[in-house]
């Protein structure tokens, strides 16, 4: 369990409604307009995760990168980890916007997949 | 070698390929338009999608959370059509009021095309530093956020190491994430207003995530560099925008990202007549969101800057239809004397569209707007001529926010006159 105390306040992240969410110190949620905004406060409180999108470098095309992202969210304590593998990671065009091009990221649980079809 | 111009007849002319043009041109040939040409400058279509790598798009549209390019696939997807000719890479230079479009591109040399119909979808400009008016030194490192992220995501340059961000909308919080991933240091974000602009989920994800500061009620007064950015002057100001003495903080940096603000790029419009709204920088236009030039319509960021890329799609496909039902003659083509409802902006209203709705033309008018500063707990509303004919209560209502507001033809008592939104306590 996380040391955040009980009750807290938070801004629900899941869409771009943005609910003011607060949790009381029986972990009740309230503020959320849907179901998922319980789910993330949950998340939130005990193990963060975040999704991760990016760019990777591209070769063979005139467009120099090609974006990405984490196709699960991964804990939010190693963003800066997943950031370094991307930096490292190169991929050639033709690209298909799904691709998987590193998968199960640093044993994370989470494929890294392009975002955008490069053909040349 | 000749000198004749390579002309060529469409009943549609579209311009510009990003989440509007394209949702549109899916849609007039969806409902029967023949022969539609989108004319995009860049090289690929998409627009802005392709360089917002972040996610967040396709939430109302496709029900489930996309990144900018996945959203510009899924739209191209949907333009993908027998009667619509895509070309990228194509300028356009002018439009005639005979409706011909002139337009250039390596691959296409110097055309025309004579449209019966136009649809313009060119998005948005950002303010830059002139319009804000910053004094100082003049270095590299000072650039709009949305350049920035042009290296950045498209061409992949770092854009500096030790980063400001001025502005709080969105593109300034996604900007701050961007760059505090990528390992700059961002050392905070300044709003001049006393609350943010951008979305409170991108507070929570851009700034706080990553530790970033937030100045409300400070902006930058001083840049100072020789050739590079060295230094900036953050200042805090009061309710008049007026300095406050004595709260000058000093920023070592080598980059300061402005992100203050979007205007609606209307020059092709503007010279051939068509009358802008002088609060939201777009067209003025009435439900079909037909200009004030008949057979000229406009929608997305170039008719009103929209938070929200589905809000834009959803407008590009009202404007397709709209065109379509104009070449067959079904509507827009009222005599000025055709009963006309005005729209007013009251009370805590910025802007309302459309500025003109026919009573005739619709079953259902979608009304638009922002409120100038943040309300909770209000009602908005709604009179005819004075009248009140609708009561909304709000929990809440940011300006950053664009709101919807569905109006149905019976609620309307007279064909003709005044409607205005306004701001109330609950
Ligand atoms: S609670 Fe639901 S509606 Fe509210 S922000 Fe979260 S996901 Fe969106």
């Amino acid at each position: 369990m996380s040391k955040t105390k009980l009750p807290a306040e938070m801004i629900c992240i899941v869409c771009p409604r943005g609910c003011h969410l607060r949790v009381d110190e029986n972990l009740n949620v309230t503020g959320n307009a849907c179901s998922r905004g319980v789910v993330y406060a949950k998340t939130e409180l005990t193990h963060p995760t975040r999704t991760i999108t990016s760019t990777v470098r591209l070769t063979g095309s005139a467009v120099g990168r090609v974006p990405v992202k984490t196709s699960e969210p991964i804990p939010k304590e190693r963003i800066f980890d997943v950031m370094a593998e991307i930096q490292r990671q190169k991929a050639a065009a033709p690209v298909d916007c799904g691709q998987v091009l590193i998968k199960n990221i640093l044993g994370l649980g989470a494929d890294l997949v392009a975002t955008r079809t490069i053909r040349s | 070698m000749t000198d004749t111009i390579i002309t060529e007849r469409f009943d549609l002319v579209i311009i510009g390929a990003g989440s509007a043009g394209l949702a549109a041109a899916a849609a007039a040939a969806k409902a029967g338009v023949q022969k539609i040409l989108v004319l995009e400058k860049e090289d690929h279509p998409g627009g802005i999608l392709l360089q917002c790598v972040h996610n967040g798009f396709g939430l109302h549209r496709y029900k489930e959370e996309l990144t900018g390019p996945e959203y510009a696939e899924r739209v191209l997807a949907e333009s993908c059509h027998h009667a619509i000719d895509l070309r990228c890479g194509a300028m356009v230079l002018s439009i005639t009021p005979e409706k011909v479009i002139r337009y250039s591109g390596e691959k296409y040399g110097y055309r025309q095309a004579c449209a019966k119909t136009i649809i313009c979808a060119t998005g948005a400009d950002e303010r830059t530093r002139g319009a804000v008016r910053i004094p100082g030194d003049r270095p590299t490192g000072v650039m709009t956020a949305g350049l920035a992220q042009h290296y950045m995501n498209l061409d992949g340059y770092m854009v500096g190491r030790r980063v400001f961000i001025l502005g709080s909308g969105d593109i300034g919080l996604i900007m701050s994430r961007r760059v505090a991933l990528e390992g700059g240091q961002v050392l905070g974000v300044a709003e001049l207003m006393p609350y943010s602009n951008g979305l409170a989920r991108n507070i929570a994800q851009c700034l706080n995530d990553f530790g970033i500061p937030l100045y409300l009620s400070h902006t930058v007064r001083i840049i100072r560099g020789k050739d590079r950015l060295e230094q900036i002057v953050l200042s805090q100001v009061d309710g008049n925008f007026d300095f406050i003495p004595g709260t000058d903080k000093t920023f070592d940096v080598d980059t300061l990202l402005l992100s203050v603000g979007l205007i609606p790029s209307n020059r092709l419009l503007t010279d051939l007549g068509v009358r802008l709204h002088p609060k939201t920088g777009g067209p003025v236009v009435d439900e079909t969101l037909q200009t004030s030039v008949p057979g000229v319509f406009s929608c997305g960021n170039s008719l009103h800057v929209h938070d929200l890329a589905d809000f834009v799609s959803i407008e590009g496909e009202t404007a397709g239809l709209a065109a379509a039902r104009y070449l067959a003659g079904e509507t827009g083509r009222l005599s000025d004397s055709a009963p006309l409802i005005k729209t007013e902006p009251g009370e805590g209203i910025s802007y309302l569209l459309p500025a003109k709705l026919h009573t005739e033309n619709a079953g259902e008018f979608l009304l638009k707007f922002r409120v100038k500063k943040p309300y909770r707990n209000v009602a908005l509303l709604l009179k005819e001529n004075g009248r009140l004919i609708r009561k909304v209560k709000k929990p809440y209502l940011l300006p950053a926010e664009m709101e919807n507001l569905r109006l149905k033809r019976e609620e309307l008592v007279e064909p003709a006159g005044t409607l205005t939104l306004e701001i109330a306590d609950e």
